[in-house]
């Protein structure tokens, strides 16, 4: 039977690179070390991961280990996969929207850490969730294909239709979720209706903001939904100012990042000084440059030049956690319904 | 059939082996979703309007695509088969593998590249003086692709049918001084019709779950197909038994559909051939030589831009740099790593299942038992297209937990996974050739009692060696391209090369992203041209049967 010796032959072949990814795979520090959840940009060559991992392993005789997972939304599904046999010390990279679910799952403590003295505006207060970075959402346009960039979320929505813009979507996405709240804390009762007036604008709504933004760039669309502090990458990395953010006379909405610790931690000590570390100027200088967001307290240097040339937003909308959770899957439904007839 | 006892009995066996093999692997991620003890917040999707809609959707964007690209790649087909000799021909044939092997966000936006609002096309209408770009999103944005991706996938799996046709009706055809429509209607159609049915099966599976495309093409909500729920249900409402239920759904209807059009009448199978070499009379003149032409520059240039446009933003990156990182190093390998892996599980499962079903489908008196097997057999093999990774992979990310870190099992997840979706394009690029292979062997194997080693070593590697490279190759495009999976699991140490592309979209780094998507493209050709090695000529050898 000739195909016996060949099956052999494969299914061998099959274990041997499975055997040699999971020996790869399976090496581990020994000494103490602190598990930090985080998401994929944050640990990335380019990210800050490496940075703060250098900065804290100085002072606090540990090792840093990162878990990172595509965002913040898939961070959250990895805790409630894992349950209470989660690994995690730190879960770094929720955002405010998310905090509530988070706490449904029992796993996080009060983490002990005063806030009182952080500048993130919107004055979001929890004794679980340590915020260490924020940005406002922001339409940013391309200078060179808008003269007149929207002034308010009215001109965006009644404006001109064959101006497009790539949004992302709710249902999939954090940026997506971000648009849908801000609308709703402009229009209230009537998002439904201002939707509809804006999906004549809308290009098309993409699973994420990597998507999205790199359509905007690629000159599809001359808007996007992305963040007041996009253009700031732009002017410092590319050395360009053709990318800038709309200042909406409303008021932008604020997406804050967090941080907490886990409850079943054995190294909760070593956990909390991980936050206190978090919010001094050893993490929150790598914030700007490298996560590309506004840090949530004092850095040792007052931020680069282009920092100062970004959107600040008049107003800050935020709403409370609970209030999101609560109505998150109506809002969507509302939104589904109102731009996807046609 | 010309098998002993036990040889038989073997082949069933190993069908039997590989069908329990991937029932369980779906079964325990499924099983482990409902028994997770997380309540459903969803109601039931079958009294949803907002699901039927979604369904109504997807049922139908899949049927056009599935339409379009089958009905297209015929001529595509045809004219290939028909011109056997022309330079750049196999170049042709190894561009149409690429798009497969690309990760479905690259292909977009090399086809906004030509088709979007700021693409060659649109550009042209402004040159002529239109005002405003014509929008391809929407329907139309999604059926582009999926033209794109699946009619050389198509054309393809025809050729390879159209060229077993044996040479002697070619002969016969060029002696009754046959013209091409007759040629069409008494031979090519005949091949085509039999295959039709089981491409458009595939096709219309993947169209039914495609997922990013249309998302990003599909210009709104208006534009959503059942995977987006899924994901959606898996992924911001975590509610497993939503995903669950709503992937029944798909797997339910979508197999409706297929078993519909598997009732099409299939015909016979062809008889032996000498395996003379094939000379088409036909294709030589000069109005089908002309037609022909006009045809291949055509599908040239619709599979050829979108991937130039990748090729050419591609080179604005700083390649040099991007190669030398330790941490694309590190990517590739473990891509290829997995690719291998999964390319190997694959072929090795489907030749279980080629087996068995050959040596059932032989048995004269069948018993019900393994007529069954045979059903199930077929019927799992192409319906694995329907289960979406993210519910096998966050099912057994549940599973695993009770064995420690789960992430330590991804890797060899990944491969199963991967090896999964690849198993109904393998087993289409290898049962034909499988077939062929044993009408021609086995008497002569038989007769002089060959067996075991011996047997692999002198006919069934030398005979078998180019539908496994072929195959191997194209599963490892498919795995390559692959980021469903990785994502659930993607920490440091599993980074593969979508997922590289992607993070340095998710950080600003669009340039970097645009090179390593066009060195993404370039390892899925160098893939097939590994795979299609040593076919150059059709003259070379008296038949292929393994494109």
């Amino acid at each position: 039977m000739p195909n016996r010796s060949l099956l052999s032959l494969f299914a061998g072949l099959v274990l041997a690179a499975g055997a040699t990814l999971f020996a790869a795979h399976g090496a581990e520090a020994a000494d103490k070390t602190l598990t930090i959840y985080t998401y994929e940009s944050f640990t990335a060559d380019w990210g800050p991961g490496a940075k703060v991992k250098a900065a804290f392993e100085k002072t606090c005789g540990c090792t840093v280990n990162y878990v990172s997972v595509t965002d913040g939304v898939a961070l959250l599904s990895r805790l409630k996969l894992e349950g209470a046999g989660t690994k995690a010390d730190i879960v770094l990279g929720l955002d405010t929207n998310l905090v509530d679910e988070a706490k449904d799952t029992g796993l996080f403590d009060a983490s002990g850490i005063d806030t009182s003295g952080l500048k993130v505006p919107g004055d979001f207060k929890d004794d679980v969730f340590v915020p260490y970075d924020f940005g406002h959402f922001a339409v940013v346009y391309d200078t060179q294909a808008i003269k007149n960039p929207p002034k308010s979320m009215k001109d965006l929505v009644e404006g001109d239709p064959s101006q497009k813009i790539v949004i992302e979507d709710p249902r999939t996405s954090t940026p997506g979720l971000g648009l849908l709240l801000w609308v709703k804390s402009v229009y209230g009762d009537k998002a439904a209706d201002a939707w509809t007036k804006l999906k004549g604008r809308i290009l098309t709504v993409t699973p994420g903001w990597s998507e999205a933004y790199d359509l905007f760039t690629k000159g599809e669309a001359p808007m996007v939904l992305s963040y007041t502090t996009s253009p700031a990458y732009h002017m410092i990395t590319d050395k360009t100012d053709r990318y800038q953010a709309a200042a909406f006379s409303e008021g932008h909405y604020i997406q804050i990042e967090v941080a907490g610790l886990i409850k079943s931690s054995p190294n909760k000590e070593l956990a909390r000084d991980f936050l206190k570390f978090m919010v001094s100027p050893g993490f929150q200088d790598t914030i700007p440059t490298n996560n590309w967001m506004m840090p949530a307290a004092a850095t040792s240097e007052p931020l680069p030049d282009a920092f100062s040339k970004l959107v600040v937003p008049s107003k800050t909308f935020l709403m409370s956690p609970d209030v999101v959770d609560k109505n998150r899957k109506a809002w969507i439904d509302e939104w589904l319904a109102a731009t996807s007839t046609n | 059939m010309i098998l002993t006892a036990s040889e038989r009995r073997r082949a069933i066996a190993g069908g039997a082996f590989g069908l329990a093999g991937i029932a369980l692997f779906i079964g325990l991620a499924i099983v482990t979703l409902l028994s997770a003890g997380i309540v459903s917040t969803g109601g039931n999707p079958l009294t949803d309007p907002y699901l039927l809609r979604v369904l109504r959707f997807t049922l139908l964007q899949a049927t056009l695509s599935t339409l379009l690209s089958v009905v297209l790649a015929i001529p595509v087909a045809r004219a290939l088969a028909r011109q056997p000799r022309f330079p750049g021909r196999l170049w042709l044939i190894r561009l149409m593998a690429v798009p497969m092997g690309l990760p479905v966000l690259i292909g977009a936006l090399g086809l906004l590249g030509i088709w979007g609002r700021q693409g060659i096309f649109n550009q042209a209408l402004t040159g002529l003086g239109l005002s405003q770009p014509v929008s391809i999103y929407g329907l139309t944005g999604i059926l582009l692709a999926h033209v794109f991706f699946n009619l050389p996938l198509a054309a393809r799996l025809m050729l390879a049918g159209l060229e077993r046709v044996p040479a002697e009706y070619w002969l016969m055809a060029g002696g009754l001084g046959m013209r091409p429509t007759s040629v069409f209607r008494f031979i090519e159609w005949p091949m085509l019709r039999g295959l039709i049915p089981g491409i458009s099966g595939l096709i219309f599976m993947l169209c039914a779950t495609s997922f990013t495309l249309v998302l990003i093409l599909g210009g709104g909500p208006a534009a959503t197909t059942l995977e987006v729920a899924i994901y959606q249900a898996l992924r911001f409402d975590f509610d497993p038994g939503r995903a669950v239920a709503l992937s029944l759904l798909q797997i339910i209807v979508t197999a409706a559909i297929l078993a519909a059009m598997a009732l099409l009448p299939a015909p016979d199978d062809h008889g032996l051939t000498a395996g003379r070499a094939v000379r088409r009379i036909d294709g030589a003149l000069p109005g089908a030589k002309l037609i022909d032409s006009a045809l291949l520059l055509l599908a040239t240039l619709f599979v050829g831009l979108p991937l130039a446009s990748v090729v050419i933003t591609g080179l604005k990156a700083d390649l040099l740099r991007l190669v030398g990182q330790t941490i694309f190093l590190q990517a590739i390998l473990t891509s290829l790593s997995i690719a291998l892996g999964a390319g190997m599980l694959a072929i090795l499962a489907s030749f279980a299942i080629i087996r068995a079903r050959s040596v059932i489908s032989a048995e004269r008196r069948k018993a019900p038992g393994l007529r069954g097997l045979a059903i199930a057999l077929s019927g799992t093999s192409s319906l694995v297209l329907l289960v979406p990774p993210i519910v096998l992979a966050t099912g057994w990310f549940l599973a695993l937990r009770l064995f420690g870190d789960p992430t330590r099992f991804a890797a060899l997840l990944i491969i199963v996974i991967n090896a999964l979706m690849a198993l109904p394009f393998v087993i289409r690029v290898i049962e034909p050739a499988y077939a062929v292979h044993r009408r021609r062997t086995e008497r002569l194997a038989a007769s002089l009692g060959l067996q075991g080693l011996s047997r692999l070593h002198l006919i069934d590697w030398p005979g078998l060696r180019k539908p496994f490279f072929t195959a191997l190759s194209f599963a490892m495009a498919l795995s390559l391209g692959d980021l469903g999976a990785v994502a659930l699991f993607g920490s440091d140490s599993l980074m593969t090369l979508p997922w590289l592309v992607y993070s340095k979209l998710g950080s600003y780094r669009t340039n970097d992203a645009d090179g390593l998507a066009f060195i993404l493209g370039l390892v899925c050709l160098l893939l097939t041209i590994a795979g299609t090695a040593g076919q150059g000529g059709h003259e070379d050898e008296g038949r292929r049967n393994d494109r």
